[in-house]
């Protein structure tokens, strides 16, 4: 359980700055250092069970199905991280409290630094490979928060950005290796798989699983290629450089090689792989920080070629080279903290980082000099100090292994010119900026920096000197335990000594700082020799490279989707066709064995004159009268058939609605142009539309005949056996709409429902107006309302009403219904609008349609509730057969009230479309205020 | 007769096909109400032919599939809505984006009623205007009807 | 009442609608946000209580109208629709808050249209009956036509053109698919045809088979499916943010239509019929990722940006639906809500930043700083993080699960790299147009315009859950693994209901 605090805590402590930011800088500076305080106690409390080689585990199942357990476990390694995550986040704390000036928010920094810090310690306390990526990710989201953190200055949002896409890359990689970890292993527990190294090796998935971790591991320790991120993520406030890039974000990727070292390790493809990156970056990364005039991108460059130190020794497959590496791990987070943060004094106090300006400071600030200068001698591996022990064990490890085969003398060789950089970027941090002349017009003055700014680099220092001077004491079983941890095996026998007697390493040691004092007595010419190169920044190039990419998919994206609807209808019947052609090639042949029915001329008329009057609407579209006639033609023809084909109720509902969409086809004219341009003309398209829309027709067509040939035994005989005695009524189609499958109906109506009101919505904001002539020129009558036609058709609509009422009642056994008596009474209204005008009705007939849509939906639905009265389900029916003198047997069936709910609606929308278009001809239109 | 009926749903869609794919709204919408009918006919089919069989208990002997038709009739009332909606859109369309293209792309002017009449109205204007400086109103016209015819 | 509770989701917002468009409700707006917002928590309640108790006792069929299937119709709530029915009522709430705060002003009956909206989107999740869905399909389809043009403006126009015209064409061929469906199976209910499917007449074998693979193409222009997606960038990107917010959850109808039609009744035990979509579902699945990695960078608006990666969601639930393992429909399932709940998100936080952000709206240039930095940044963050699926928000769960069981099924080959380099593509640009939105600005002065407390309780209602989707995964993981796994046999169930004597 306590395992569990040591994340929990700092986790919690997130929300105190925040909390309590009102009580001043160094209040929440206490407080937020009050959990991790609590939380270093907490580990420390573990270390002697630690160190006997106890792990303490704790876990709770958190999703099964991905094999996602919320599991912490704290051996040797995780102890190791923690303290160095836990310690000198302590420091940062405590400095960035100096560091940082009023301006900035120092409570939302804090609440940063904390959320980094739990993210850190939850990578290195994750006992399950998926909780491990969890965090692995946070840390690459809370460190883009750490960078960004002054977000006016461009260079720290591009170099946050920067930060994030790289680790962000590297995570997704991660995420792939552990997931096939944990697919080969058969778990994602930690524990379990390190004991499973050898299964892992030998699996053929091995190669691919090495390659994405590698990628996740080498893009977090900013290895070459992929070094260029780190030094730009500088941009940040010092605290947090310090912390990012000694103790935590770049170490996260070495403990990533560190904790699956038993599992990955112990093969050539590690070795190689491994040992060569580990030794480009520590050579390209010495090399270059030599030349950085930016006293933190000296830092940067020097922590990225150590970082390549301590892979190459993961590289190195010795396991004391393994050992040699959790110890650097230990020395470099610890000089180069304190170096990080001496740096940051001196730009605190002096104003710049520019080693051009900087000089012989010593002056000004002999303390903090010393300190840095220590500082710097340990992370040029100088005797007596931490930095030398833990390179002698390089050295030493060099010399006696055979990565490269024949070749392997390289790397001592190698290794070597590495220190002598590394001894040579030394010397220039130290002489360059305490020594070496006068400061050349700094911003202000230096001097000595606060005095508690000064502590966590005395602390460390201090920290620098005992480890190099009593190593076994200092450190012994900390190393140990931890190196058994990676190891997952007995350890090898190593000594802690400073003095090993006259030997190679020693030797290289002494080469190296030989070479360095030389490369930096010769520095001047090196310089020039580097200037003939142009310094790109990667910062440019990287921004360049996104922005290349983004034009280049841009104007692929545009190729793919240019906005054309033709393009996109094209496809879609396309692929319609393609798919549904496919089956039909399977198919033997068309005509089935279902008896066919004779042809007799007249349907060979109708059928000719529909295909006829489809053409000429084909032909003519563009003169669009004449297209609307010709399709007025077919769509009576269809109903004709309809008719034919003992469908009477279809018959009937296509004729009306036919009349109203041709109404509604003549209003719409009035706005369209009266012809189409004839402008996509273009023969080729014509022709590919017409031959894929010949293909489907023709698809289609052939599964109807197939369909028409073909028995069929449907589920309809059941409709046509309860039509009377379970839904009250003869007409079979009629009894399915309103009963049977009422649903639909419903549903129906509701869609008729919403699109008036739609309607509505498009022609509140339609700003056309009414024409006065026609495309010839010719005025429009000004007599609007015949007067013939006004007497018709007002005596003509009570005769409406009574035919509709007619149809209305007789649906139930008749062709007929509600629908259709809608849509009559609906006609006949609207007669009257054309015969009076819209003035005259509105004074007459004052018909809110809204309204009536709305009470027709409500009384359908209603009628279908009132069966709950009855405890039966939503649209059960009931009818009953009652006796009236005069009127006689009649039927009464609640499925005539649902009936009822449709003719309402179906008048309330009809009228409310066509009346409204009409209106627009009129001042009683639908004003923009309206919607 | 079921081929003749078959043929009739084929030829009715590859028109509504075709309109579809044309680049005025008018058309597209023409195309959509051909396609309509060709899809009743076809779910209509999914029935079989049947004559002198209206599904009226008592009728008849041999019933129509009853089930196509009722699905047909709701078919047809959607579609109609449908139609009623797209056709208010494409006017709506036409009044925001100046034009009839289904892209809402400019094309060579192609006046409606409507502008024709404006322009006529401008016409009337600039004659009452002009016969005050005794000008010959006809002659604006033709300049009037030059302008309006040449594009097309 | 606990015995109609199937129906409930529908006729709530049904009502709901009507009555809004009724006196005294009608009358004013306030009066109609009242009501709209009532209306939506009882459905939300009416759905929570379902799924609690289908979860209980597995599946409940409803017969409309007692008509014993397969002749009438019944509303089947199995746990796969039930849970998509929750979802559905959560986002109706969120928007329906979120329109309150003023959106409603812009133009007539929005409430009412959200209203139906939900109605429709509900019907197709809950209907067992093939006709009826594609009656819902339309009444959410002219809904939403109607909530497209909401507030009018030219690229609202266009937009709604091109969608509505295209969706007509896919009704047309929905009804070819169903004339064809109907003409070979002779029923019309999702259950039977899945009986019948596995012995169907060796003659009518073909014909099913282009029926069923029109409806492919139909579910597929729904789901915005490659090469049939055209219209949904542009549709979703002009929309109003509440509208935009529903719509997330209109491409997922498509998907779950697939599941149910492809998955169930062609599924492995259709006979001649089994899994007959899968050989073109594989390659086009495929090709929608690669499409929207593509529109995702090519984004140059926010709204823009995410309705690009709608698209990315889309294919990576179709390879899902191709894997048809329970493992990836389970995984599939989660990531669903997922990106449901994400996509509308951050919808809403475009919306509040286009109302902050002056002319500028979300285009991604240098413009004036919004009026609430803190608050939006850490919305847009949130969102940000749900939808590129990193941790802590549940996208990385999603992502992982799906990872895994296309790993299962020895798919991982083809499947990751679109999938990891879609989640690469989401985070450089979210990453830049984070930046850009809230920290490339230029001057002091920002707008007035502030986030309405109604908009917060939407979008922080939104937000919640996103955490809570991740602390409870195991619990959701298991019931979207029940769902699965009785996605293959509740459809036969309808025809086992009580008094049932026919079938």
């Amino acid at each position: 359980m306590n395992v569990f605090w040591i994340l929990l805590l700092p986790l919690a402590g997130i929300l105190l700055p925040v909390l309590f930011a009102r009580f001043g800088r160094t209040v929440s500076a206490w407080l937020t250092a009050l959990m991790p305080a609590l939380a270093l106690g907490i580990l420390l409390q573990h270390a002697t069970e630690v160190f006997s080689g106890e792990v303490s585990v704790f876990s709770i199942p958190w999703v099964p199905l991905l094999g996602l357990n919320l599991s912490l476990h704290l051996d040797g390694l995780a102890f190791l991280f923690c303290l160095l995550i836990l310690g000198i986040g302590l420091l940062i704390i405590l400095y960035a409290r100096y560091y940082l000036s009023e301006s900035d928010n120092m409570a939302l920094f804090y609440a940063y630094l904390l959320f980094f810090m739990s993210a850190m310690l939850g990578v290195v306390l994750s006992a399950n490979l998926l909780q491990l990526w969890l965090f692995w990710e946070l840390t690459s989201i809370s460190s883009f928060l750490l960078i960004s953190f002054w977000w006016h200055k461009s260079e720290a949002r591009k170099g946050a950005r920067m930060a994030l896409t790289v680790t962000g890359a590297g995570g997704l990689a991660l995420l792939g290796a552990l997931l096939m970890i944990g697919h080969v292993a058969g778990t994602y527990e930690l524990r379990e798989i390190l004991a499973m190294g050898d299964v892992l090796r030998n699996s053929e998935h091995y190669p691919v699983i090495l390659t994405l971790f590698l990628l996740g591991a080498f893009t977090k320790s900013a290895q070459f290629p992929f070094q260029f991120w780190l030094p730009h993520a500088m941009a940040a406030p010092t605290p947090v450089s310090a912390y990012l890039h000694s103790a935590t974000m770049v170490k996260a990727g070495v403990f990533l090689l560190a904790r699956f070292y038993p599992v990955l390790a112990d093969t050539e493809a590690w070795f190689v792989a491994v040992s060569l990156t580990g030794m480009a970056t520590m050579l390209l990364g010495a090399y270059i920080a030599l030349f950085k005039h930016d006293l933190k991108g000296l830092l940067a460059y020097s922590t990225v070629s150590h970082l390549g130190l301590i892979t190459l020794l993961f590289g190195l497959g010795t396991r004391l080279a393994a050992v040699a590496a959790v110890f650097h791990i230990i020395n470099h987070a610890v000089f180069k903290a304190s170096l990080f943060m001496a740096a940051g004094i001196i730009d605190h106090e002096s104003g710049t980082r520019d080693m051009r300006k900087l000089n012989g400071l010593w002056k000004y600030m002999p303390y903090t000099a010393t300190l840095a200068m220590v500082a710097a001698s340990s992370m040029a591996g100088v005797p007596l100090l931490n930095g030398f022990l833990s390179k002698e064990m390089l050295f030493t490890e060099t010399l006696n292994q055979s990565t490269l085969g024949a070749l392997s003398w390289w790397i001592p060789l190698l290794t070597t010119a590495g220190g002598a950089f590394a001894v040579a970027y030394s010397l220039r941090f130290m002489h360059d900026v305490f020594f070496n002349g006068e400061p050349i017009d700094l911003p202000k003055t230096p001097h000595e920096p606060p005095r508690y700014m000064r502590v966590p680099v005395e602390v460390l220092v201090v920290v620098c000197l005992l480890v190099g001077i009593f190593p076994h004491f200092m450190v012994g079983d900390l190393l140990a335990a931890a190196s058994a941890a990676v190891l997952q095996a007995d350890l090898p026998v190593f000594s802690l000594a400073i003095w090993h007697g006259f030997n190679f390493p020693l030797l290289m040691s002494a080469l190296a700082v030989l070479g360095g004092l030389t490369l930096y007595i010769n520095r001047r010419h090196l310089f020039g020799f580097q200037m003939q190169f142009a310094d790109r920044d990667a910062k440019y190039m990287f921004e360049e490279q996104v922005q290349k990419l983004i034009a280049r998919v841009t104007t692929l994206h545009k190729w793919l989707d240019n906005g054309s609807l033709q393009r996109s209808m094209f496809l879609l019947i396309l692929l319609a066709l393609v798919v549904s052609a496919a089956p039909l090639f399977d198919l033997l042949d068309a005509i089935g064995t279902h008896p066919q029915l004779p042809i007799n001329w007249v349907v060979g008329f109708c059928a000719g004159l529909m295909v006829a009057a489809t053409f000429v609407t084909l032909w003519w579209s563009h003169l669009r009268l004449v297209a609307l006639i010709a399709l007025s033609v077919v769509g009576l023809i269809v109903s004709i058939a309809f008719a034919y084909f003992s469908a009477p109720d279809l018959a009937l509902t296509q004729l009306s609605v036919e009349v109203v969409t041709i109404l509604l086809f003549l209003l719409a004219l009035f706005f369209l142009p009266q012809k189409s341009p004839v402008i996509d003309s273009n023969l080729t398209t014509i022709v590919r539309d017409f031959s894929v829309a010949a293909l489907f027709g023709s698809v289609i067509g052939t599964i109807c005949y197939a369909m028409l040939t073909r028995p069929l035994d449907s589920i309809s005989d059941y409709f046509v056996a309860n039509s009377k005695s379970g839904g009250g009524g003869t007409n079979v189609v009629n009894v399915i709409l309103v009963d049977f499958r009422g649903f639909d109906t419903l549903g129906e109506i509701t869609v008729l429902g919403i699109a008036a009101l739609g309607i509505y919505k498009l022609l509140a904001q339609i700003l056309l107006y009414m024409p006065s002539a026609d495309n010839k020129g010719y005025r429009w009558s000004k007599e609007r309302h015949p007067f013939l036609l006004a007497v018709v058709s007002q005596s003509l609509l009570p005769l409406a009403l009574l035919v509709s009422a007619y149809i209305f009642l007789r649906g139930h056994n008749m062709p007929g219904g509600g629908f259709i008596a809608g849509l009559i009474t609906a006609i006949a209204l609207i007669q009257q609008y054309v015969a009076h005008g819209v003035v005259w009705m509105k004074e007459r007939m004052p018909i809110n349609y809204l309204g009536l849509i709305a009470s027709g939906l409500f009384i359908a639905t209603l009628s279908g509730l009132g069966s709950w009265a009855f405890g039966r389900n939503f649209l059960t029916t009931w009818f009953d057969h009652y006796h009236l003198p005069l009127v006689g047997e009649f039927e009464l069936a609640s499925a005539m009230v649902f009936d009822f709910g449709v003719y309402l609606t179906v008048i309330g929308a009809t009228l409310l479309i066509l009346a409204n278009l009409g209106k627009l001809t009129t001042s009683e239109r639908l004003k923009a205020g309206d919607d | 007769m079921e081929f003749t009926f078959a043929m009739s749903v084929g030829v009715l869609t590859t028109a509504g096909i075709y309109l579809m794919l044309r680049a005025q709204t008018f058309p597209v919408i023409l195309g959509l109400t051909l396609l309509s009918y060709a899809v009743n006919l076809f779910l209509f089919a999914s029935g079989r032919l049947t004559v002198n069989g209206a599904a009226i208990v008592g009728h008849s002997q041999a019933y129509a599939d009853p089930l196509p038709q009722a699905l047909v009739l709701t078919a047809i009332v959607i579609g109609f809505a449908m139609t009623a909606f797209v056709l208010i859109l494409a006017i709506r369309a036409r009044s925001d984006l100046g034009n009839d293209h289904v892209d809402g792309r400019e094309l060579p002017p192609e006046r409606s009623a409507m502008e024709d009449a404006l322009a006529n109205r401008i016409e009337k204007n600039q004659a009452r205007q002009n016969r005050s400086r005794k000008k010959p109103a006809n002659h604006q016209q033709a300049q009037q009807n030059n302008v309006k015819r040449k594009p097309t | 009442m606990l015995q109609h509770l199937p129906v409930l989701p529908l006729l709530i917002p049904l009502l709901a609608g009507v009555l809004m468009l009724m006196p005294p409700i009608a009358g004013t707006l306030q009066r109609q946000r009242v009501f709209g917002t009532l209306a939506a928590l009882l459905q939300l309640l009416a759905t929570i209580t379902l799924l609690w108790q289908v979860n209980q006792h597995g599946p409940i069929v409803y017969a409309m109208g007692e008509w014993q299937p397969p002749f009438g119709i019944v509303l089947v709530a199995d746990r796969l629709a039930t849970l998509m029915s929750v979802l559905t009522a959560l986002l109706l709430l969120c928007v329906q808050l979120f329109s309150c705060a003023g959106e409603d002003q812009k133009g007539k009956f929005l409430h009412p249209l959200l209203m139906f909206q939900a109605l429709g989107i509900q019907g197709a999740f809950l209907t067992g009956d093939l006709f009826n869905l594609f009656v819902f399909f339309e009444v959410l389809l002219i809904a939403s036509y109607a909530l497209l043009i909401h507030g009018g403006g030219p690229q609202k126009t266009l937009a709604n053109v091109h969608y509505v015209t295209l969706n007509l064409a896919g009704s047309a061929l929905f009804l070819f698919a169903l004339g064809i469906m109907y003409g070979t199976f002779g029923t019309l209910n999702m259950a039977d045809m899945q009986l019948r499917a596995a012995h169907i007449v060796k003659s009518d074998v073909q014909l099913a088979e282009s029926g069923a693979m029109l409806l492919l193409v139909v579910f597929g222009l729904k789901s915005a499916m490659m090469p049939l997606h055209f219209w949904m960038p542009k549709a979703y990107s002009v929309a109003p943010a509440p509208v935009a917010a529903l719509f997330a959850i209109m491409t997922k109808v498509g998907i779950y239509s697939l599941w149910r039609v492809h998955s169930t009744i062609f599924g492995d035990g259709a006979g001649e019929l089994a899994n007959i979509a899968q050989p073109w579902l594989w390659p086009l699945a495929w090709l929608t990722i690669v499409i929207g990695i593509i529109a995702t960078l090519a984004s140059k608006t926010l709204r823009e940006l995410t309705a690009n990666m709608v698209i990315v969601s889309v294919g990576s639930l179709l390879l899902m639906v191709t894997l048809n393992t329970r493992e990836a429909t389970a995984s599939a399932l989660y990531y669903l809500i997922h990106s449901t709940l994400a996509t509308a998100l951050m919808f809403l936080v475009a919306g509040l930043i286009v109302s902050q952000r002056g002319k500028a709206e979300d285009r991604f240039v240098q413009a004036r700083p919004v009026a609430q930095p803190a608050l939006l940044g850490l919305l847009f963050m949130l969102a940000a993080l749900a939808l590129i699926g990193m941790p802590p928000i549940s996208g990385f769960i999603g992502k992982a699960l799906m990872l895994k069981a296309a790993l299962a099924s020895h798919q991982a080959g083809w499947i990751w790299p679109p999938i990891l380099l879609a989640s690469l593509a989401a985070l450089l640009m979210l990453a830049r147009s984070g930046s850009t939105l809230f920290w490339r600005t230029r001057g002091e002065n920002a707008g007035e315009v502030k986030v309405h407390p109604a908009q917060l309780t939407a979008v922080c209602l939104l937000v919640i859950t996103l955490p809570l989707m991740v602390v409870f995964a195991g619990w959701i993981t298991e019931y979207t693994q029940a769902a699965a796994q009785d996605m293959t046999r509740s459809l036969s169930v309808p025809l086992r209901i009580p008094g049932d004597t026919d079938a």
